[in-house]
């Protein structure tokens, strides 16, 4: 796991994603607890505000909960929201950035659907 | 509340004005960077603080009184410096005895640890230690010493990357254990970007930037084009400084950035906390 310090994201975004990856790829199972706001801290090299902050947004978007006294759960179904959100940003994510740098280098619509039929036949 | 008051701290040295009428707060439990340049009067701010030496015009005030003549606050308060004021001759393993006189929350097993991590050896004499293994025992001392205020002046002088690394993790574990009141003195700025929580820029003795790192970074961006289309573009903006590489410009703006308003051909990027301290300390 890295955190990509020269992103445009500010680092709070990053890391609530990063943690959303490791939910989606099963690192972190529902109804598990995830690392504390220090560890996190210490494991990233960032300020513990930075990393409350973006945990945060986790538990804002009902992906974590915290059991008092114990520290920050998994929620159930936090998988199936990630999805849910990340394909509703998907859109704005990679198609239109993909359109953008597409008419800066002049190529067509019509070679981007035959580079999405190349991608997909891999 | 603001654990730390500075106000309107002026301090000449002869006839030259080191810090001119600086006025600042630090809260309690937060991590601070303090940046300027060789010169800016970042060390005569600490020793201010700290009571070593004392203003000209203006007070300091711990947890609300003066820190002038006040042994009780000064307790409060480990200073770090460059210099050192331990014997020569002291080992490592006394001089933590002779700071627990000092300081008495200093934690021993604690201190032990952290020289077994950074293989500093205890029995070993202040004066028989390198650059970096000077640094790394003041490091031990201030963060084993459980002061509610730590002030660390160049604390990785001389460190290896290996052992800075080290370093900033301690810090952000003994401040997630047991937070308090951190300020950081650093010219490697990259390092410690994110790692404080607010920072404070000082040039030429004058407080010239105060704020959350997160606010400051959010409000400044790089944009970068043709000369011409940038000449056009920074008309009217708040700009810091300017770079050229042939026809290439690049102008460093502190303003919102809005994306929309962007005209194609131009590209902009983040500001990162060194490209903005270099651009506002510049002469």
């Amino acid at each position: 796991m890295n955190l990509n310090f020269d992103s445009e994201k500010p680092i709070y975004l990053q890391l609530a994603e990063e943690i959303e990856d490791a939910v989606l790829s099963g690192a972190y199972q529902e109804e598990t607890q995830i690392p504390s706001t220090t560890e996190i801290s210490v494991s990233y090299k960032i300020n513990p505000a930075t990393a409350l902050k973006g945990i945060n947004r986790l538990v804002d978007d009902g992906i974590v909960y915290k059991k008092r006294g114990v520290g920050m759960f998994v929620s159930t179904g936090a998988k199936e929201k990630i999805l849910d959100k990340r394909k509703e940003t998907f859109f704005e994510d990679y198609v239109t950035s993909m359109i953008l740098e597409a008419r800066k280098l002049s190529i067509t619509q019509e070679d981007i659907l035959k580079m999405l039929e190349r991608g997909f036949e891999k | 509340m603001s654990y730390i008051e500075i106000k309107n701290i002026t301090k000449v040295f002869g006839n030259t004005t080191a810090l001119d009428n600086v006025s600042l707060n630090l809260e309690a439990n937060k991590i601070y960077g303090l940046l300027g340049r060789n010169g800016a009067g970042k060390t005569t701010l600490l020793n201010l603080i700290t009571n070593r030496i004392f203003p000209t015009y203006g007070e300091i005030l711990l947890e609300g009184e003066k820190v002038s003549e006040n042994d009780d606050a000064l307790s409060k308060v480990y200073f770090m410096t460059e210099a050192n004021f331990y014997p020569e001759g002291m080992t490592v393993k006394k001089a933590f005895k002779w700071t627990k006189e000092f300081y008495p929350g200093f934690d021993t097993d604690y201190a032990s640890a952290l020289c077994d991590k950074f293989l500093l050896k205890t029995g070993k004499k202040i004066k028989e230690l390198s650059t970096g293994y000077k640094s790394i025992f003041k490091i031990i001392v201030s963060l084993a010493c459980n002061a509610p205020v730590i002030l660390l002046d160049e604390p990785v002088l001389g460190l290896d990357a290996n052992h800075r690394e080290l370093f900033y993790k301690e810090l952000l574990q003994a401040y997630g254990e047991r937070p308090r009141t951190i300020v950081i003195s650093t010219h490697l700025i990259e390092e410690a970007a994110d790692i404080i929580e607010d920072v404070i820029v000082i040039k030429s003795g004058k407080l010239i930037l105060q704020d959350s790192v997160e606010k400051v970074l959010s409000q400044g961006y790089a944009v970068s084009g043709a000369a011409s289309a940038v000449d056009g573009f920074m008309q009217g903006k708040k700009v810091l400084g300017v770079d050229t590489l042939g026809g290439l410009k690049t102008a460093y703006i502190l303003e919102k950035a809005e994306k929309e308003k962007i005209p194609s051909g131009l590209e902009i990027s983040k500001l990162d906390l060194q490209k903005l301290f270099i651009q506002m300390t510049n002469q």
